[in-house]
């Protein structure tokens, strides 16, 4: 018996070696072909860049279209993509764009100032169904056409002068307009493509699958299988293509933390895509392998908002006395990890030169004057309330870390609340809620991107909170062309939501991603921005 | 016999249409909604989706709609992925599912047969024990408690396999099957065990050995085969919890399965794919459940008798 059990054993052992460490892992495999193999996160809903709108999704079709701009990777400043030169009219209203002479789409076709326009009216359209068409109610009569109040694109401010050139009038001058094209939703398509499998706007269409797709940017689309795999290949068609180096990039849709973090410890990805490393796992690479671990701040703020019309929480001696409460510090260096600095204002620091003032601070002694003055002294009488939250491991330990904070200091009871994505969205939308976590990355290097969110309309402001003096400041800045007294007017409006407190700002999110030493030319940036077409793989340091 | 297998699919008519009922009817309760982000969705904008997916239409309506599409063999294009319809994605997701399905079975089969004979030839014996203790542990140990401690030991000390993915890279096949398959493979070896003893005390067996005819042959070619009978009756059910059970283990192993899609398409609130993933796989539970029932008449006598009357 014990023979016939070690004959059973000894093949075991042979199925298992036969796929022993000695074969080639995709890392090994990418470097001597140039493959970039990425764990992105999550699988792309579409790869179609006027209905998309999550970032796993921007990750793949990023490298397959590019806007009339590009972004540097180093320092985000603008420099020419499918457009090679602009100019702007002296009054800022106006966009005179010359496109790239040698600009084609993967299938040799020439792309065009009219492919633009149509893509944008495509964009715009209302049928189509685009969540991100407001990105382009900067244009002249953009809002009134994406709205449906308007059904004649020609009266919208984009034309095709020549077939090269585009010209896109502006409401109003907007500083950062450039800084928006590098979004998705300024992607040209191919129209012929589009026509070919369905209407304009025809949302369900399979022109984005594998075989149907044209692209302009430095890859093409050579396989998609949900679930498991998005393999780009170079486009030797691409305006650059001399200074693509990659053969290709393969997009895995890892969607947990951990197991993303084992396929790169395997060989599997050559880097991690998503925001942020399991917390654990921070301290050991920090020990371990600090070349791979890449850390950089985001334009981005994670914060809790309270919901303004609740008691206790309409009571601004309330929600400041909250936010007073919490040890920031502490938070970012013993429960986050992660490099994230500490926020005591509501919009990050701009690296284009915005620096919010700081009007409060962790101050223990004046929360608890300020919640005997709103008629809780010591905490008696609070009501025990409900912290809400998505289910995500991080996001649990920071609401637990708050509950003790607020338990210690301020004698006050705080509940946990989690739920799942979908449910929590609702409860936060419509106002079920009492304190609730919420973080905001940047699509653009502006202030406006936070701001906007605490206007009175604004689809994104779950707190109930409403201040027309701080509706004007923010639409005066986004008017405002001298930066300076843009600056200022942002200032006033950061000092309301100091005053008013109806977010309490926690810190400032840094992106936290595990990259091989031979990915050459991935720069760390602010907006997590990543142009493929610089970056290859050195093979020698693997 | 053929009387009872017509009423039985006819049954299955009525099955399927409260699970499709049900199932719309808890889809459309969960909060929120398939369009829900975390940016929020410009109103005019969630107007038009929901017009061109029909949703503001009567419940009823859309229920209707959904039924006739039904019959014409159209699950609906999906809300997450909208160049692909649900048919498509179910056609995309199901070769893995059945692919996995069929490597945890064999697994199960082959090392809980192989066990449970060993077991079952050395009762109350330290060889018995270990097996069954193992077969224990297995039935005992959910998939996502093995799947990570495989993982742990053979993906991350050992580097032997690859620790997710399918068909990416050599070997990623092993770890999946072997941790979707292990509960059976334990439920297995405790079948064959059992099958094994109450054969070996049979006259039969006694005058084969009598006869001079080795162990082996005694085993193989007069034991084996009566006792795997509960084991035969137990692979209808198993197929079918292996096939829709696997969402677990598709979603550790990150592998593109249809359990994942079921998976995604919950937390997507994706309508129209959860509708889809459900009537297939209540579909796939009845049919193997109806194969194992005819089976079991066609192998019992005494049933098929019964049946008949």
């Amino acid at each position: 018996m014990l023979k016939q059990i070690g004959l059973l054993a000894i093949a075991g052992m042979l199925v298992l070696s036969a796929c022993s460490k000695k074969q080639q892992t995709n890392v090994e495999y990418g470097n001597q072909n140039q493959i970039l193999f990425i764990a992105n996160g999550d699988e792309p809903q579409a790869l179609d860049p006027h209905i998309t709108t999550g970032a796993p999704d921007f990750h793949v079709i990023s490298s397959l279209f590019e806007g009339l701009i590009s972004l540097d990777p180093k320092t985000l400043a603008v420099e020419p993509g499918a457009a090679a030169s602009w100019d702007i009219s002296e009054d800022q209203l106006t966009y005179t764009f010359h496109l790239q002479p040698q600009g084609k789409w993967s299938n040799g076709d020439p792309v065009t100032a009219q492919d633009f326009v149509y893509s944008w009216q495509r964009a715009l359209s209302p049928a189509l169904g685009n969540q991100y068409a407001y990105m382009m109610y900067y244009i002249e009569n953009a809002e009134a056409f994406g709205k449906g109040e308007m059904t004649d694109f020609s009266q919208v401010g984009v034309k095709a002068l020549d077939a090269n050139t585009l010209q896109v009038k502006l409401n109003n001058p907007t500083p950062y307009f450039l800084q928006v094209l590098d979004h998705h939703t300024y992607y040209p398509v191919h129209p012929a493509t589009i026509e070919k499998f369905g209407k304009m706007t025809d949302r369900v269409s399979p022109w984005t699958l594998p075989g149907n797709i044209v692209s302009n940017y430095a890859f093409k689309l050579k396989r998609w299988e949900i679930n498991k795999v998005i393999e780009v290949e170079k486009n030797e068609n691409y305006w650059d293509a001399d200074v693509v180096k990659l053969k290709g990039i393969q997009f895995f849709p890892i969607t947990q933390q951990q197991v993303e973090e084992r396929a790169f410890r395997s060989g599997q990805v050559h880097l991690t895509y998503t925001p942020q490393l399991a917390i654990e796992k921070i301290a050991t690479y920090e020990k371990e392998n600090p070349e791979v671990l890449k850390k950089v701040l985001v334009y981005s703020n994670y914060f809790y908002i309270f919901n303004t019309t609740r008691k206790p929480f309409d009571d601004v001696r309330v929600r400041k006395a909250l936010a007073y409460a919490v040890d920031r510090e502490a938070l970012v260096k013993r429960v986050t990890k992660g490099g994230e600095i500490p926020a005591y204002h509501f919009v990050p620091p701009d690296p284009a030169g915005h620096s919010p003032k700081s009007y409060f601070t962790y101050d223990v002694e004046k929360a608890r004057a300020l919640l005997a003055e709103a008629g809780f002294p010591n905490g008696e009488g609070f009501p025990a309330f409900d912290i809400l939250f998505n289910t995500h491991d991080n996001h649990r330990k920071i609401a637990l870390a708050i509950q003790q904070m607020w338990r210690d200091k301020l004698n006050i009871q705080a509940n946990l609340m989690n739920q799942e994505w979908k449910v929590y969205l609702n409860t936060q939308q419509n106002l079920h809620y009492d304190v609730s976590r919420k973080a905001w990355i940047a699509d653009y290097l502006d202030p406006s991107n936070f701001y906007e969110l605490l206007l009175s309309y604004g689809g994104n402001n779950d707190t109930g909170w409403k201040n027309t003096e701080y509706d004007k400041l923010v639409e005066g800045a986004q008017r405002e062309q001298d930066p300076q007294k843009r600056f200022e007017l942002f200032e006033q409006a950061n000092k309301i939501i100091a005053d008013e407190m109806p977010v309490a700002p926690l810190y400032f999110m840094s992106d936290i991603n595990l990259v091989r030493t031979n990915v050459k030319n991935w720069y760390q940036n602010v907006l997590h921005r990543h142009p493929y077409k610089t970056v290859y793989l050195e093979t020698k340091a693997e | 016999m053929l009387k009872y297998i017509f009423f039985r699919l006819l049954a299955a008519i009525p099955v399927l249409f409260f699970v499709v009922l049900i199932t719309f009817i808890l889809v459309r309760m969960a909060p929120g909604g398939p369009f829900d982000e975390e940016r929020a969705v410009p109103p005019q904008v969630l107007e038009n989706l929901n017009k061109r997916y029909k949703l503001n239409d009567p419940i009823a309506v859309q229920f209707g709609d959904y039924l006739f599409n039904l019959l014409k063999g159209d699950f609906g294009p999906s809300y997450k992925y909208p160049s692909r319809t649900v048919t498509e994605l179910i056609a995309t997701g199901l070769p893995t599912t059945v692919e996995l399905g069929l490597y945890a079975l064999c697994f199960a089969a082959l090392l809980g047969m192989i066990s449970g004979v060993f077991a079952g030839l050395k009762p109350n014996t330290w060889q018995d024990y270990t097996f069954m203790s193992v077969a224990m542990i297995g039935i005992c140990l959910p998939s996502f408690v093995l799947g990570p401690l495989l993982i742990l030991l053979f993906g991350i000390q050992l580097e032997w396999l690859p620790v997710s993915g399918w068909g990416v890279s050599q070997g990623d096949k092993i770890l999946p099957a072997i941790t979707l398959g292990a509960a059976y493979a334990a439920y297995v070896a405790r079948l064959t065990r059992g099958g094994m003893l109450e054969v070996m005390s049979q006259d039969y067996i006694r005058t084969a050995r009598a006869k001079g005819v080795s162990n082996i042959n005694v085993v193989v070619h007069h034991a084996l085969r009566g006792a795997l009978m509960p084991v035969i009756a137990f692979a209808g059910p198993a197929a079918a919890g292996l096939l829709s059970g696997s969402f677990v283990v598709e979603t550790i192993y990150q592998i593109p399965g249809l359990g994942r899609f079921y998976l995604q398409a919950a937390f997507n609130r994706d309508y129209t794919m959860i509708l889809g993933t459900t009537i297939f796989f209540a579909s796939l539970i009845i049919f193997f459940n109806f194969i194992a029932d005819i089976l079991q008449a066609w192998m019992n006598p005494k049933l098929r008798q019964s049946l008949s009357k």
